[in-house]
């Protein structure tokens, strides 16, 4: 009997905060963060963008109506089925309100179809795919940080113009690779180059000579690499191993972090063109976070775009869930995509119908090794790429959520 | 100009050139694993891990110790060894008795710490590891520019498979290997120590891979991940060659490294694919692989 | 025929089983259960092979991941009901079992193991380039439809108590299979097999039914599989996943009933409830399998099962 008394009490305490308050299940917010901790990317993505998150809570305030804004953590090891799996739990059991970073697009995709059917936020940084912001695109989904539309666009078209009329694509033979590849074709072509071959190569792949020789042979001047992470260093490795730049072609990597730069050294990677969301040492404020990151992290390291992306798309979250004074998915997607984002990642960025959050991109040139003046001194920034002009124009989308 | 299915003659050796070179790593890695299998009747599952440290130890010894990579080619197969006979003597030799199942799942188990504890070390995007300078450079063959280093890859792994084989099929030392292998009992009554013997062998085997290690870390990055990519297909080349045969995993390796070669210029997709389709009709022709004795 | 063979003694046990069985929901996240149930009804599937017939096959992830593969495309593409997707995907189980099964069953030991590798590598790859997989994508937002068209399997309990239903059908069919004659004459195989044929059995035929067998029940735990978690991925059909499946049962106790299900529960526990400690999962699973090698053998069905028969209990 004084249970049930209790019980009643402390459903009516909880009604009536609700009302006086704001709508926040369990009183609070939690942000679950989905990355490869222990695979491929684990470098680029993994625990650089759980410190990511945790600043931008630390940022915040670390409070939200008054109660501690919880992080939770998971290693998806870059499986689709893992990343449902656990998206599921965090959503039903753990009482996770948002979910972000989710490298490589199988896992986002999968972490998508689960965050729409439960009417919750995903935010994805790490993963480079389209299709998330269009037939797969959510009213609660968001894509951050790039993709591979904005990466054809910054380095395909820098090269064309620059002389690289004629193209050989070595493709990781899986859905990301022909998406990039696919993107960057249409550039080229676009800007009056042509595409002379391509070889698809299984994913992973560690010796490529055999492929790099098959490039040489079409005589094409560029050799783009539609593939990422150790595939792509792989690659550029060997060209150079193998004297294709010497021959005179040249290489473009489509999709290349400051991690694989890192990897590779200056004198494997110098010249390369690539594009990025960001890079650390831009301004006062990128180095500022960088290097605040860089002491959070350890071992010296500078962060990613995917690291700079996740702490920009967490803190955004934050301020939509306190403007809109609820944790409720839908609601906080709205109040998100009526926010403009300004931060040290995204100078002016904004929210499309898409879910795809526009910001400006750079054009990068890897510096040759006499040119840097250290450990992770390498990009040249060559060209800003304007937003509007580096993501797909939301007249191509076939996102359902776009009104035409 | 001559051409064979629709491609340059000359262009397709240069193809073949280098499936031979990826044959010659092949070559090494799987004689390890016949040799082991052979005298100790374990799947080594490790050996991919094992392949990986060689290239480790040979970085970790150029950053911290400055030991560049001939010292390297002596230091990493030593370090290497010495930790498979640790692993052999405490953990190995308890298995020998039972069905190959425990021996692979046991090195399957190794092999995951192994790899787990260079990652959270080292990242998993590799490190850069220079051509030594004596081998840097190519030669123009006309029809293909190769780079010295990989030429030296042939070699030195055509002098440490042929002088295993001749160690083992031609020398005393050998044919107490192989006496041990077919009747353990009778050669311990001699007054040999075949435990002794199994413990070199095993460290023998793993340094062998380690050596494999040294020679791959110029070429591909040296990176926790190299030797799982790689383990699964040099499985493949033993049990095609024969298990446990010697001469069969030598030639199977630098084989199969030319029809790997040649699918990527066909079908390259299948590149990493066809070595089992090879497998396959191996299987079902041959039971007991190229060069092996009885099912 | 007679009936399933439990004896009396047996009863309270399998009774308890299965009470915990309904009410576990209640207690833990039942997805969490449904994928346990999965695992375990693929690593039972596996046992018969391994456990009874003494054969180690390193390809089952073919037969669950290409099952996961038909019933999802099915139930997506086609707009099937579950159940006749799942048949559907059994049936392509199946088939593929009769095949693969009719090529390696020859082979013995190890040669039987990298021939049932080596077919499956090839299906991996069928799978990485036939396009109605969508690569490394997998299908994924597959509906879980209404059971015969009326029961709604959206909900997750009602989910849970199919899922359930399923494998107490397939585990009850399962020992009904080991212990009955067939079964008899598939453990003198496994013991002696120069002796099964002298006694004028056809070795081979048994050996091919009971691959078919274990075949097509892990092909129905990759259905099941595909429809709780409503994806079917390169994952499923990926060799670790066979990889997997022999942990899961050398970690339960290989030739017991319900060692691989125990084995399937462990694993899964150990890759959900470590997740949040990141990369540090692998190098713990790895000292795991070292540890079991090395120490319980006998998995911990094995080790149960003594404890278990002084309390008067056949596990």
């Amino acid at each position: 009997m004084v249970m049930k008394r209790l019980l009643l009490g402390a459903a009516a305490l909880a009604l009536s905060a609700g009302m006086a308050q704001a709508q926040y299940s369990d009183n609070k917010v939690k942000i679950g963060i989905l990355t490869d901790l222990s695979g491929t990317y684990s470098d680029l993505a993994g625990k650089g963008t759980i410190v990511a998150a945790q600043m931008a809570i630390d940022d915040f305030g670390g409070k939200l109506n008054g109660q501690p804004i919880e992080l939770i953590s998971a290693d998806h090891q870059n499986k689709a089925d893992i990343a449902s799996g656990i998206a599921r739990k965090w959503y039903d059991t753990e009482g996770v309100d948002a979910i972000a970073e989710l490298v490589t697009t199988a896992a986002a995709i999968a972490v998508r179809e689960v965050s729409k059917e439960k009417g919750k936020i995903d935010l994805v940084s790490g993963a480079a795919s389209t299709p998330l912001t269009n037939d797969k695109c959510s009213a609660t989904g968001f894509h951050w940080t790039y993709d591979t539309y904005a990466m054809a666009v910054g380095t395909g078209d820098a090269v064309v113009k620059n002389g690289g009329k004629t193209w050989f694509f070595l493709t990781a033979d899986y859905a990301f690779g022909h998406n990039l590849q696919a993107q960057t074709e249409r550039v080229v072509k676009a800007n009056g180059g042509t595409v002379k071959g391509s070889v698809k190569h299984p994913f992973p792949n560690a010796d490529f000579s055999s492929f790099l020789l098959q490039a040489q042979a079409s005589g094409a001047q560029i050799i783009g690499l539609a593939n990422a992470g150790a595939d792509t260093i792989n690659a550029i490795k060997q060209a150079k191993e193998f004297g294709i730049t010497q021959g005179g072609q040249q290489l473009a990597g489509l999709l290349v972090f400051i991690t694989d730069v890192h990897s590779l050294g200056l004198e494997n990677a110098q010249g390369m063109m690539l594009t990025t969301g960001f890079y650390w040492d831009m301004d006062d404020q990128t180095r500022a976070w960088s290097k605040r990151w860089s002491e959070k992290m350890g071992g010296g390291k500078m962060p990613s775009m995917v690291h700079a992306g996740t702490y920009s798309q967490v803190l955004h979250y934050l301020k939509a869930a306190a403007a809109a004074k609820t944790d409720d998915g839908v609601k906080v997607a709205d109040e998100m995509r009526k926010l403009p984002i300004s931060d040290f990642f995204a100078k002016n960025g904004k929210i499309r119908a898409d879910g795809r959050m526009v910001h400006d991109m750079y054009l990068a040139q890897v510096k040759k090794p006499s040119e840097s003046k250290g450990p992770w001194d390498y990009y040249k920034i060559v060209r800003t790429i304007p937003g509007d002009e580096a993501y797909q124009p939301l007249s191509e989308s076939t996102c359902p959520l776009v009104k035409k | 100009m001559m051409t064979i299915f629709g491609m340059p003659t000359q262009a397709l050796f240069g193809q073949l050139l280098l499936g031979l070179i990826n044959g010659a790593f092949y070559a090494m890695l799987s004689l390890g694993l016949a040799l082991i299998f052979g005298l100790l009747n374990i799947i080594n599952f490790s050996h991919g891990a094992l392949y990986m440290m060689g290239a480790f130890v040979a970085w970790l010894a150029l950053n911290f110790l400055g030991l560049g990579y001939w010292p390297a080619l002596i230091v990493a197969p030593l370090v290497v060894a010495a930790l498979g006979m640790l692993i052999e003597r405490t953990m190995l030799c308890r298995l020998y008795k039972l069905d190959h199942l425990y021996g692979l799942l046991l090195t399957f188990g190794l092999a995951l710490v192994i790899e787990g504890l260079f990652r959270e070390a080292y990242g998993v995007s590799g490190q850069p590891y220079s051509v030594p300078k004596e081998l840097a450079g190519g030669w123009n063959l006309g029809f293909m520019f190769l780079p010295i280093y990989r030429g030296w890859v042939v070699v030195a792994s055509l002098i440490l498979c042929l002088g295993t084989w001749f160690a083992i099929e031609k020398t005393k030392l050998g044919a107490y290997l192989r006496a041990a292998t077919e009747n353990p009992t009778l050669v311990q009554a001699f007054g040999i120590n075949v435990p002794v013997m199994i413990t070199l062998t095993y460290g023998f085997g793993v340094a062998l891979a380690a050596i494999a290690g040294v020679l791959a870390a110029p070429v591909y990055q040296v990176s926790p991940k190299m030797g799982s990519d790689l383990i699964i297909v040099v499985f493949a080349v033993v049990v095609i060659g024969g298990m446990g045969s010697i001469m069969g995993s030598i030639v199977t390796g630098y084989l199969l490294g030319l029809v790997e070669g040649l699918t990527k210029v066909f079908y390259p997709e299948a590149a990493s694919t066809v070595i089992f389709m090879v497998m396959v009709i191996v299987l079902l022709i041959k039971p007991a692989g190229l060069f092996g004795k009885g099912a | 025929m007679n009936a399933v063979i439990i004896s009396s003694r047996q009863k309270p046990f399998v009774l308890a089983l299965l009470g915990l069985g309904l009410v576990l929901p209640f207690a833990i996240y039942p997805v969490f259960l449904m994928k346990g149930l999965c695992f375990g009804l693929f690593a039972a599937a596996f046992n018969l092979l391994l456990g009874y017939v003494g054969l180690l096959s390193f390809g089952h992830a073919m037969f669950f991941g290409w099952s996961a593969y038909i019933t999802a495309h099915a139930a997506k593409e086609w707009g099937l009901t579950p159940e006749l997707a799942i048949l559907a995907g059994v049936a392509l189980a199946t088939l593929l079992g009769l095949v693969v099964g009719w090529l390696a069953i020859r082979r013995q030991g190890i040669y039987f193991a990298m021939i049932t590798l080596a077919l499956a590598q090839l299906m991996y790859f069928v799978a990485v380039q036939a396009p109605f997989t969508h690569g490394e994508d997998g299908i994924q937002g597959v509906p879980r439809g209404r059971l015969f068209g009326l029961i709604d399997l959206g909900d997750t309990l009602t989910m849970y108590y199919f899922v359930f239903a399923v494998f107490v059908a397939s585990l009850l069919f399962l020992y009904r299979v080991v212990n009955s004659p067939f079964g008899q004459i598939l453990k003198a195989i496994r013991d002696n097999e120069p002796r099964a044929i002298s006694l004028g059995y056809e070795v081979t035929r048994y050996k091919l039914i009971a691959f078919v067998i274990s075949a097509a029940f892990a092909g129905l735990a990759g259905s099941l599989k595909s429809l709780v978690f409503q994806l079917a991925s390169l994952a499923d059909v990926n060799w670790h996943i066979s990889g997997e499946v022999v942990l899961m049962t050398l970690l339960g106790g290989v030739g017991t009933v319900l060692g691989p299900t125990v084995g399937g529960f462990l694993v899964v526990a150990i890759q959900d409830y470590f997740a949040g400690i990141g990369s540090l999962v692998i190098i713990i699973q790895g000292i795991i399998f070292v540890v079991c090698v090395l120490l319980f053998r006998s998995g911990m069905i094995g080790v149960l099962t003594p404890w278990l028969k002084r309390r008067g209990i056949n596990g």
